[in-house]
């Protein structure tokens, strides 16, 4: 993870060995933030694997934050999801 | 669920998320597979290396959570994250076959090689560690090769753990997809023969037919097995009646395994590994001091 930027607000984070999976999804949890201005993914070159993820807030949050905090989002709406298939599963297998 | 698939609802969640689920099921969830095949004698007409390819796409039933990766540039390979198998046969003439039968199942013995022949050949401490565990293809008849008297085969192969996206013959999934649920609104209501033409309109047991006072009524009875081949619209009568759409955030997941692992388990440790991708970076957020 390397970031670079003019100042705390806007910063370009490169992830490697990533692509779509993780760029998207992080992606749609981040722009769900009312903080955050301006956030996209792509990627530099289809044979080198790694991502440009780009978050911009508005005001004077550091950029690190609604990134740290959509990477939580997604650890919990994982689980989240987890549980409720395990718990549908078990049902399932209960009821057959 | 039924025959190693498995088909289930997602609500509420977006596309974002659903396609990383199936994108993680299709290439990052590890299995074991034949990597390596060390080749003492092959003398039939399969060559070595097409062989060797065939081997690796044959499905081996090992729990790959029991093993770890491979070191890179680790040429032997430890117990801990290799699979030995052998593969040993000889192709004869059968002495009992009749004199002038040409049935190639009478007159050779051991003439097709099968995947039932690998045999496991425990590594170190192996046997100790898997006492129950009887490691072998999930499919015992898969053709592999075709001998004849003389032509033998004798390799032996190392099986490592990997994920899809190196090699799609680590793929857990003969396939992972999903779509989203149909939403079919009739406009108005259609009646007896147009009712009767809608229902032939769509895939059956989509739209059933009721009796409301003595009129058929055309009633949307279960739009979640319609397939959306949208024929409907090729009828002039029938076009504006319907309205075809797709419910938002309702996704049908179908999950068919290859055999390795029950497809529920997939689903979780595609949901795990998503996770630990998360994790991974949050963990680095807080070693890297940021400037």
């Amino acid at each position: 993870v390397q970031a670079d930027g003019t100042d705390g607000n806007c910063v370009t984070f490169v992830l490697h060995d990533e692509d779509h999976t993780l760029g998207n999804a992080l992606r749609y949890m981040v722009m769900k933030n009312p903080d955050v201005e301006f956030c996209g993914y792509c990627i530099t070159h289809p044979s080198e694997s790694k991502i440009n993820f780009r978050i911009q807030t508005r005001g004077g949050l550091p950029a690190v934050e609604p990134f740290r905090k959509g990477l939580n989002d997604l650890m919990g709406v994982c689980q989240h999801v987890l549980n409720t298939f395990e718990r549908s599963m078990k049902e399932y297998r209960a009821q057959r | 669920e039924e025959g190693g698939a498995l088909e289930f609802d997602m609500v509420g969640i977006d596309a974002a998320i659903a396609n990383a689920f199936r994108r993680i099921l299709l290439a990052e969830v590890p299995t074991m597979a034949v990597e390596k095949v060390f080749v003492y004698n092959n003398t039939s007409i399969v060559q070595d290396e097409i062989l060797a390819h065939r081997l690796g796409l044959i499905p081996i039933r090992a729990d790959p959570r029991l093993f770890e990766y491979r070191n890179q540039g680790d040429e032997e390979g430890t117990e801990i994250d290799t699979l030995q198998f052998q593969l040993k046969i000889k192709c004869s003439r059968n002495p009992q076959a009749a004199k002038d039968s040409s049935d190639p199942n009478e007159l050779y013995l051991n003439h097709k090689v099968y995947s039932k022949h690998m045999t496991w050949v425990p590594l170190g401490n192996q046997t100790d560690l898997f006492p129950d565990a009887d490691f072998q293809p999930v499919h015992d008849d898969v053709l592999i090769a075709l001998l004849r008297p003389g032509q033998e085969i004798d390799v032996l192969m190392h099986c490592v753990k990997g994920i899809g996206k190196d090699h799609a013959k680590f793929s857990p999934v003969a396939t992972a997809s999903y779509r989203l649920l149909p939403d079919i609104t009739l406009l108005q209501p259609i009646e007896d023969e147009a009712a009767e033409m809608l229902q032939k309109c769509f895939s059956p047991g989509v739209i059933e037919i009721q009796n409301v006072k003595g009129k058929k009524m055309a009633r949307v009875a279960n739009a979640r097995l319609d397939t959306f081949s949208r024929e409907v619209f090729r009828h002039e009568g029938l076009k504006n009646l319907v309205r075809l759409a797709r419910v938002r955030n309702h996704y049908i997941f179908s999950v068919e395994s290859t055999g390795i692992l029950p497809p529920d388990v997939l689903v979780s440790e595609a949901i795990k590994i998503l996770m630990g991708k998360c994790q991974r970076f949050l963990n680095e957020l807080d070693s890297v001091p940021m400037e």
